[in-house]
């Protein structure tokens, strides 16, 4: 099949990821990269556990001072929910409607941004009302490097899916870029992943002391 | 790679097929996604609310979370899929040593 090819209901393919040899290739490369980023964020867990409340003196805070749960349940529901949204636009690109992928994948955008937001106030917050920055501890790195890569990752994510979203919107769905939103979407379920290991080892795990 | 769909050579018959059974994976797709938020908040309840140990409550939270990644691997990116043998070897290499690394860092290399 050609990938530039105009395709129709009829002949839109049941797997249109992986329907080019290049969308197949793009597949195993993308996986491979996860396997990758796995490896990158388990080695900033690692760390982040190490040093964990290691702190210079006795007037800084610790994970269980500064932790909220109520704002970091509201961020976890917000990824959550936006790696259903993510699903709901792969199904309908599998059904060849590109302006509903187009809405749905707009949602997602828009709960990621809300994520990105609310965990700049987080930072925010840390930095002005407990003293807690990149420089003030062990600690204090640990925890921005862990979180602060994973919301560096949620920021790529979003530019990347609104630059296929705009870049495609004329276009709409081909095979060539079919395999491009799908390997999209898997990268925002996999911050989704990271974000799941985050709120229970950084957050609620901290909570508990 | 195979079409995971058969083929009936009338294109007609095929779209409402595959659209039945794209819309009933995505059925599945809302369950799985019901029981990750049910997970969550277990999680976040048994922390917030359960007057429990350290002890008990943090394995507890660490096994509601792997289940909940193994939910979003398998149905959410589609891992239960065929042809994913591969991806599956990358996910689970890179889970070995992410683990060996995290076990080494909390247990011999700081102390």
């Amino acid at each position: 099949m050609h990938a530039e090819e105009k395709m129709t209901n009829e002949t839109w393919p049941a797997s249109p990821e992986k329907a080019t040899l290049e969308a197949k290739n793009k597949f195993l490369g993308f996986w491979f990269f996860l396997g990758g980023e796995t490896v990158l964020f388990a080695s900033l867990f690692a760390t982040y556990l190490a040093l964990k409340d290691k702190v210079p003196t006795g007037d800084h805070y610790l994970a269980k001072d500064l932790f909220e749960m109520p704002l970091v349940f509201l961020m976890t529901m917000l990824l959550l929910t936006s790696s259903l949204t993510s699903v709901y636009a792969m199904y309908h690109m599998k059904n060849f409607a590109f302006k509903k992928m187009q809405l749905w994948l707009g949602i997602t955008v828009l709960l990621g941004l809300t994520f990105l937001g609310l965990e700049i106030y987080e930072f925010n917050h840390y930095v002005h009302e407990y003293n807690h920055t990149f420089t003030s501890s062990a600690f204090g790195s640990a925890f921005y490097t862990l979180v602060g890569f994973h919301g560096a990752h949620v920021a790529f994510g979003l530019l990347w899916i609104i630059s296929l979203m705009i870049r495609n919107a004329k276009r709409g769905l081909s095979l060539y870029n079919a395999p491009k939103f799908y390997v999209a979407s898997l990268y925002w379920h996999f911050i989704d992943v990271v974000w799941v290991f985050i709120f229970t080892v950084v957050y609620l795990m901290g909570m508990v002391g | 790679m195979a079409n995971q769909q058969p083929t009936t050579g009338n294109p007609k018959v095929d779209i409402e097929y595959r659209r039945k059974k794209n819309a009933e994976e995505m059925r599945y797709q809302v369950v799985t996604f019901t029981l990750m938020i049910f997970l969550t908040l277990i999680a976040f309840a048994a922390v917030g609310f359960g007057d429990l140990s350290k002890w008990f409550t943090v394995p507890f939270i660490l096994l509601l979370a792997v289940v909940q990644v193994i939910f979003q691997l398998y149905y959410f990116m589609h891992m239960s899929h065929k042809g994913h043998e591969a991806p599956a070897l990358f996910l689970y290499s890179g889970a070995l040593v992410g683990f060996v690394t995290v076990l080494a860092f909390v247990t011999i290399v700081w102390w």
